[in-house]
């Protein structure tokens, strides 16, 4: 399975390494360094790279490349998914996982890779595990390690890792009892150039927040759980339940996880809240071009739309943009040709709009294509898809908890072709 | 080679390698301390520490610790002291906080990947540490560094080998861990021996950490694979989910071809997959993928006799694959007569228990399903991955690239499971370019007749992008659209031609080739094209777009004649300039021309070629030479040159534009190679499937004890020659009553209850078997003989039992209408899986019946994905009516029959707050008549008042969600001193909520509540031991709740324990063999949710109770309540 794990950062310094059998001299990374140099972008970087004795599969996040090196016939998403489990381990214990984080926190690091994988098979990954296993640094706790000398390690066998919830640390204990449901909906789209949508579908998730004390089992229900097409489980969910009731029945793991994620079913048409009137256009004659968008609401259930962002690659040979937004700031950077436009939140009697013009390169002919307009928005207290939570119980202890339900629209991948 | 080119790159970071390299060979002179430090060595500390602390962790540390050093004082200044020997003072030091600051260092340098093995001495003495950290990080250090200082590591062996005994079974597991972590090969018997010993555990963990440990002995020392193997079918046996994966995974890296280690766990491990974690799920799908594939016989062996010729009609790509099933076909249907296909229920098993996995949050769990689906189902089920994988596709970039590329593949195959899902395939500019090929490859596959209008809507839009790798490749889309559909040929060739004209000289090129082969298909309606193009000539510079118009132009050259010379005047001028590929089809322009044209072209050809005569390539020198012989006829005149025109001039078949993923799916999907299209080291080739079934009986498993049966008579019947001999209930029974003697009459008797439980669930193993075997004819004779004899034994024992062997089918129709009645409510109470099952009151029908309901009686028991039906509760009358026909024992039935008088009554309304009128309630714990789902609550009246209460009734309840009441009818008066009876129901929705409703007269309303005991929640299940046990396999992990307790003297008797459990909860008993062990089963009432219920009485008092449930509240509620009321 996984022999050996290079972190390395974008200017191809290895920081870290770890090996879980026999050590992978890191001239292996080399074939990593070729392909790395090929792509032009970090992100096309062939997350599988074969070379003569050993195959790279690899990750990029964070602005860090995660190379595991394997060497016999291992499914590609079993270390791929791997990987992306311990990135999200290092943000669930740092917060944030950059180089120097992990460069702060290398024994940390290095412990708790130590656990996750025995002779490259994964053992522990659930976080509840491992944090059991490994506490998390925190400022007071590094204060007090240092002055009672006491040990970021802890000497209990996990037991999650042998009861029957994995996933649920024993012996909570809280104060306020309290748990938050955030129903956080996503609209997957892509408008064309005449403001048609050419697909748009709503992909959603439920996550929680869950602060309870003892073994609580929750059930939600929902009011319409028929718009709910594929659906993807947090373990705990009782599948069969669901099956049968379309109730979500569970122990839930403590602190903040992913519950659900779904898709919702194709044959309900998508509002799409926004639309964007653009008019970009390049003469062939002058070094100059001419710039407009709008962007405005349109059905949003009487919402307001708020974070409102706009992202645009712009040909290359775009020079410079001098624009005016009606509201917001916007930035344009001349190497990477980026513009993006912080609009905020739209107010429907005066739409925002950004107007002005493009230099061009001089005397090459004009870019044969439009830049794709990017979108980000967010709508408060809406699920687009109309999806409800009923009711949420809890069974198996006796106190009220505090139960909160949020719901989010969000843009995904919101793109409008001009 | 692609060492060589590695040179420049490792030259290209010095700074990193050189760093490195530096320090291995600075370990010689540190090794011994004395040695002066190396002068570069001082220059690389302080960058070094620079980097591996934070800063202000740096400074104090430096401080703090380097200044008591003693050699701080001789070069502070300028020399900064050896610092590999501070750590190892530190290291010596007797405090726990300086080692371990010394190991974090270590670790931290381990990390970087700088050498830190000279102070392996040092560290070795720490390993028995106290800290556990210290003592962690001292494992990591030498799991790092024992390879490569094998003697020093031997002084920590007998530590490990300590903790190997250690009561703590995290300490052993640890000391396993690293011991088997450690290659060193001299220790190879000590792990072995390790290895050994853990595998038989107590603990599910450190058992895990064996099966672990077991590839890690494999890979230093191969000759150990016999004994290795021993412990690894010793591990597969094993039951916990914990080791499951683990196991399974040793089993893939040391004997993947002992795929007859499998049989005997295979339906365990079905049973078991869900409640594996996901990465051990993963390994286990896809061994069983390939088990299945040697067992089981192709699902879609039918399917394609079937579909074979429409299927070749309508979908040109699948066309191959209706040849490869054709011939196999063609193959297997030589055999005379072969029989329909019938899925092995084991198949079906495997299929169903993945399925739910398709949920999974794990792309690698779904993406294992898939594969399975893919490589196993029968092509109607396939389609259900096509869902997962598309959501797949909203995940990381990494995993999209995977995924797509197993889509890719797949779609080849089954287009018609994607096709829904096209659009969500279209491409966002923000795609990374490699995952945009690969969408836009899925997108072609799934193009046909009636999509390809969106699909080159959407192509359109791809042309107009900035990513030029991009284009390229939707203009080879368009083109392989172009050649799979022929109705849309024309339209395509016409938007590529429009693409000539555009600026980007790649796209032009990249066009120019597609056309090219598109041409190829039917040249002769495209002279205009070829005229297009070579106008062209003058302006394209992109080598392969000017090689592919002169090909053009000189094969198709009749069609422009006039073009032509002109063209290869052109290019005559600018030989010299153009590129190798061009000059040969300049070459080859010439002698076509020549040939055909030779009049207008015989000088500039002799020109080219004399030209290409000097050129600095020899093979274009050669292909000069060859060509001037070839065509310009000679005074030898060479035989050749007569057919020249015949071989310049031959009909070239049109290219084939494929799919790079057409032959992909030899691979296992989602395997590494499929990816890389290539065989990887350690690939399992995915075997095909066997002509023949292999014997499905190896599947059969002896299930361990629990089957009592005390009846030496009955045992023998069930003798070898019907049963083979894994069949189970036989093997362990021998053992199981070694002492018959000692067990009470009536023991013995309910045995024999049991047996009769039993023998009906064995007549379905059998049909089973019949069913597996497809040996109808001689199967029927022998289960006939077979209910012959158990129907002579069972005269013996009780009357009346005979009846049930006319489920056999083969049984005539003698028996009475009375004994079929009892055969039939004997068969509800022996496996209330069953219900469902229609017994038909004659014994010729049941066969078919029953090959339809086979399937899901073995291990299809959905009990709350179908409402209870009433059949499961047995009424307290047919129990009775049980008793007296078949049960000589009357030990179970009184506990079930008289459960009323064990719940006391309660009050529902005292007499002084209801104004005189009492109100008591008691569970009666009979059927609720109007529906199965309802309690039913008896309620009694008394008037205690002098006045007569009017029109008692129940007034609009305001209930709880999940809570529905039935209302008794109104009671129209009730005289003073009067008392009534009236029965409500109430639907509790297997909570144990309060019902709270309003009690009402003429005049007064009075607010009640009833709150049920959970015992009262469910309601009786007969069950055979069997059964229980089964159901009981099915609800372990979460479902079960076990809890100890301690019986006091008056619960002693069997008879005591009974009456208390079935008084605390509605819960019919389930006969068993051994005295001490006593169960209980039920459903509960609203979802009829099995609830089964252990206890486990040992010597002293010390008992065991445990309640497996899918209701899990339910469950934990009811042992508190059991407990409590044995332990009062």
């Amino acid at each position: 399975m996984i022999h050996s794990l290079f972190l390395i950062n974008s200017s191809g310094d290895i920081f870290l390494e770890k090996h879980w059998k026999s050590v992978v001299s890191r001239s292996v990374c080399d074939y990593f360094f070729e392909a790395q140099e090929r792509a032009t972008e970090a992100e096309n970087v062939p997350p599988v790279i074969p070379t003569p004795h050993h195959y790279l599969l690899s990750v990029y996040r964070h602005k860090i490349f995660f190379v595991a090196v394997i060497q016999t016939e291992v499914p590609p998403l079993f270390v791929i998914e791997f990987l992306h489990r311990v990135v999200d381990t290092f943000q669930d214990y740092f917060g944030v996982c950059s180089e120097p984080v992990i460069k702060d926190n290398v024994v940390v690091v290095y412990e708790v890779l130590e656990e996750m994988l025995d002779n490259g098979f994964p053992l522990a990954t659930e976080s509840n595990i491992l944090k059991e296993l490994i506490k998390p640094p925190t400022i007071l706790r590094t204060v007090v390690n240092t002055i009672t000398g006491s040990t970021n390690v802890g000497d209990q066998l996990p037991t999650g890792q042998l009861s029957v919830v994995p996933w649920r640390r024993t012996g909570v204990k809280y104060t306020n009892n309290e748990a938050y449901f955030d129903v956080i909906e996503e609209i997957d789209a892509i408008i064309d150039k005449s403001g048609s949508t050419v697909t748009a579908e709503i992909q959603g998730v439920i996550d929680a927040c869950v602060k309870l004390t003892g073994m609580p089992d929750l059930t939600l229900s929902f009011m319409n759980p028929r718009l709910l097409d594929d659906v993807s489980f947090h373990p705990c969910v009782r599948f069969k339940r669901w099956e049968s009731e379309r109730i979500l029945s569970f122990i839930p793991p403590d602190g903040n996880f992913r519950l659900l994620s779904y898709h919702v079913s194709a044959q309900n048409l998508v509002a799409i809240p926004v639309y964007v009137k653009h008019s970009i256009s390049f003469r062939d004659s002058s070094s100059l071009g001419r710039f407009e968008i709008t962007v405005g609401p349109k059905q949003t259930m009487g919402k307001a739309i708020e974070g409102v962002t706009v992202a645009s690659q712009m040909p290359r040979g775009v020079l410079n943009m001098s624009l005016t937004p009606s509201q917001g700031t916007h930035t344009f950077d001349p190497v990477t040709k980026m513009l993006s436009w912080d609009v905020g939140k739209i107010n429907p009697q005066k739409l925002p709009s950004l107007k002005g013009t493009m230099s061009l390169q001089a005397g090459a002919s004009k870019p044969d294509e439009n830049p794709t307009i990017n979108l980000q928005f967010k709508i408060q207290q809406l699920a687009i898809s109309g999806l409800k939570v009923n009711r949420l119980d809890m069974y198996g202890e006796k106190y009220k908890p505090f139960k909160g339900i949020k719901y989010m629209t969000k843009a995904g991948r919101f793109q409008v072709r001009t | 080679m692609q060492r060589l080119l590695q040179l420049p790159g490792a030259m290209v970071r010095p700074g990193a390698r050189g760093a490195c390299k530096a320090d291995q060979e600075a370990a010689s002179p540190v090794l011994a301390p004395e040695g002066g430090p190396a002068p570069w060595y001082q220059a690389l500390q302080p960058e070094e520490l620079q980097r591996l602390q934070a800063p202000e962790e740096n400074t104090s540390s430096e401080v703090s610790l380097e200044g008591p050093c003693p050699e701080a004082g001789q070069g502070q200044s300028q020399s900064q002291p050896l610092r590999h020997d501070d750590l190892k003072e530190m290291l010596d030091t007797n405090k726990d906080s300086l080692k371990l600051e010394a190991m974090k260092r270590i670790v931290a340098m381990i990390a970087r990947g700088k050498n830190a093995s000279d102070l392996f001495p040092a560290v070795v003495k720490n390993v028995a540490c106290k800290n556990i950290e210290v003592k962690k990080l001292v494992y990591v250090y030498l799991v790092r560094y024992a390879e490569e200082q094998q003697d020093l590591a031997l002084l920590s062996i007998s530590t490990f080998q300590r903790g190997l005994k250690d009561p703590n079974q995290l300490i052993r597991a640890s000391a396993l861990r690293v011991l088997s972590s450690i290659r060193v090969p001299i220790i190879v018997p000590i792990m072995m021996l390790a290895i050994k010993e853990a595998a038989s555990d107590m603990s599910p963990y450190v058992r895990k950490t064996a099966a672990h440990a077991i590839p890690k002995l494999y890979s230093l020392d191969s000759d150990q694979k016999d004994q290795l193997i021993e412990v690894i079918e010793k591990l597969l046996a094993d039951k916990t989910t914990l080791v499951a994966g683990s196991v399974v995974m040793a089993f893939e890296e040391v004997c993947p071809e002992r795929i007859d280690l499998i049989h005997k766990n295979y339906r365990k491990l079905c049973n078991l997959l869900i409640d594996v974690e996901e990465w051990g799920q993963v390994v286990i799908i896809s061994m069983l993928t390939r088990y299945a594939r040697t067992q089981f016989l192709s699902p879609t062996q039918n399917e394609s006799l079937l579909e074979e010729n429409p299927e070749k009609a309508f979908y040109g790509s699948e066309e191959d694959e209706a040849k490869g099933a054709g011939s196999e076909e063609a193959a297997t249907s030589t055999l005379p007569a072969r029989k329909p296909y019938v899925m092995d229920p084991d198949h079906r098993l495997l299929l169903r228990n993945t399925k739910p996995l398709l949920q999974s949050r794990s792309a690698a769990v779904v993406m294992a399903v898939a594969q399975l689906y893919f490589h196993l189902a029968p092509k109607a089920e396939v389609g259900v991955i096509a869902k997962a994988l598309v959501r797949l596709l909203r995940s990381h970039s990494e995993v999209q690239y995977v995924v797509l590329q197993n889509v890719a593949t797949m779609s080849i195959k089954r287009r018609g499971m994607f096709e829904p899902y096209l659009k969500s395939f279209y491409i966002r500019s923000t795609d990374p370019t490699q995952i945009k090929i690969l969408k836009l490859e899925v997108l072609t596959n799934l193009a046909n007749e009636t999509n390809i209008p969106t699909v080159l809507r959407e192509f359109q839009t791809y042309i107009r992008s900035m990513d030029k790798d991009f284009v390229a490749a939707t203009i080879q889309a368009i083109g392989r659209c172009a050649t799979n559909i022929g109705r849309v040929r024309d339209t395509c060739l016409n938007g590529l031609v429009q693409l000539l004209s555009n600026r980007d000289e790649l796209v032009v090129a990249e066009s120019v080739v597609v056309i090219k082969k598109l041409l190829q298909m039917q040249p002769a309606q495209h002279g205009e094209i070829i005229k297009h193009l070579a106008k062209l000539t003058d302006n394209i510079q992109v080598p392969m777009a000017r090689a592919s118009i002169l090909w053009l132009i000189g094969e198709y050259c009749e069609h422009v004649p006039r073009i032509a010379p002109d063209v290869l005047r052109k290019m005559a001028k600018s030989f010299t300039a153009e590129e190798d590929i061009v000059k040969l089809q300049i070459i080859n322009l010439a002698a076509k021309l020549y040939l055909t044209n030779s009049k207008q072209t015989k000088l500039l050809t002799q020109y080219v070629l004399s030209l290409a005569k000097y050129d600095q390539n020899y093979d274009i020198r050669d292909r000069a030479r060859f060509t001037r012989q070839l065509i310009v006829p000679s005074e030898q005149g060479g035989a050749l040159s007569r057919h020249a025109k015949k071989l310049f001039l031959a009909p070239k078949p049109a290219p084939v534009l494929e799919s790079s993923f057409k032959d992909r799916d030899h691979f296992q999907l989602g395997s590494l190679s499929h990816l890389l299209n290539a065989k990887a080291t350690g690939y399992q080739e995915l075997p095909d499937w066997p002509e023949e079934a292999p014997d499905p009986s190896v599947r059969n498993v002896e299930v361990p004890e629990w089957t009592k049966c005390s009846n030496r008579e009955k045992r023998k019947e069930k003798e070898k020659p019907f049963y083979s001999d894994s069949e189970g209930e036989s093997g362990p029974t021998e053992s199981a009553d070694s002492d018959p003697e000692s067990e009470s009459k009536s023991d013995s008797k309910s045995s024999s209850e049991s047996g009769s439980g039993e023998s009906s669930s064995e007549s379905d193993d059998e049909d089973q078997d019949e069913d597996e075997e497809k040996g109808r004819g001689s199967e029927s004779e022998q289960s006939e003989e077979e209910g012959l004899k158990r129907k002579t034994k069972r005269k013996k024992v009780a009357e009346g039992l005979e009846g049930s062997s006319s489920d056999n089918g083969s049984d005539s129709n003698t028996s009475s209408s009375e004994s079929e009645m009892t055969s039939e409510s004997e068969e509800e109470q022996g496996e209330p899986a069953s219900w469902r099952r229609k017994t038909p009151p004659s014994g010729k029908r049941a066969p078919a019946a029953k090959e339809i309901s086979l399937l899901d009686l073995e291990d299809f028991t959905p009990p709350n994905v179908q409402p209870v039906s009433p059949p499961t509760v047995v009424s307290s009358s047919l129990a009775a009516d049980l008793e007296g026909l078949t049960l000589t024992d009357s030990s179970l039935v009184p506990s079930l029959l008289s459960p009323v008088s064990s719940v006391g009554r309660q009050e529902l309304l005292h007499r002084v707050a209801g104004e005189g009128l009492a109100v008591d309630y008691a569970f009666s714990r009979q059927p609720f008549s109007g529906d199965s789902h309802m309690v039913s609550v008896h309620i009694y009246f008394s008037n205690n008042a002098d006045s007569p209460v009017k029109g008692l009734h129940v007034g609009t309840p305001k209930l709880p969600a999940g809570i529905s009441i039935q209302e008794f009818p109104e009671i129209e008066s009730l005289a003073p001193g009067e008392s009534a009876t009236a029965v409500m129901g109430i639907n509790f929705g297997d909570s144990t909520q309060a019902a709270n409703f309003q009690l009402c007269t003429q005049n007064r309303q009075f607010y009640v509540s009833i709150q049920p005991p959970v015992g009262e929640l469910m309601a009786p299940v007969f069950m055979s031991e069997n059964e229980f046990k089964k159901e009981q396999g099915k609800l372990t992990g979460m479902n079960e709740i076990t809890e100890k307790l301690t019986l006091p003297d008056t619960c002693q008797s069997d008879h005591v324990v009974v009456q208390k459990v079935t008084a605390t909860a509605n819960l019919g008993r389930v006969p068993c063999g051994t005295s001490s062990e006593y169960r209980f089963a039920g459903r509960t009432l609203t979802s009829g949710s099995l609830v089964l219920l252990t206890l486990d009485a040992r010597p002293a008092g010390a008992a065991q109770l445990t309640v497996n449930s899918e209701k899990m509240v339910i469950g934990t509620m009811l042992v508190k309540d059991v407990i409590q009321a044995l332990t009062q």
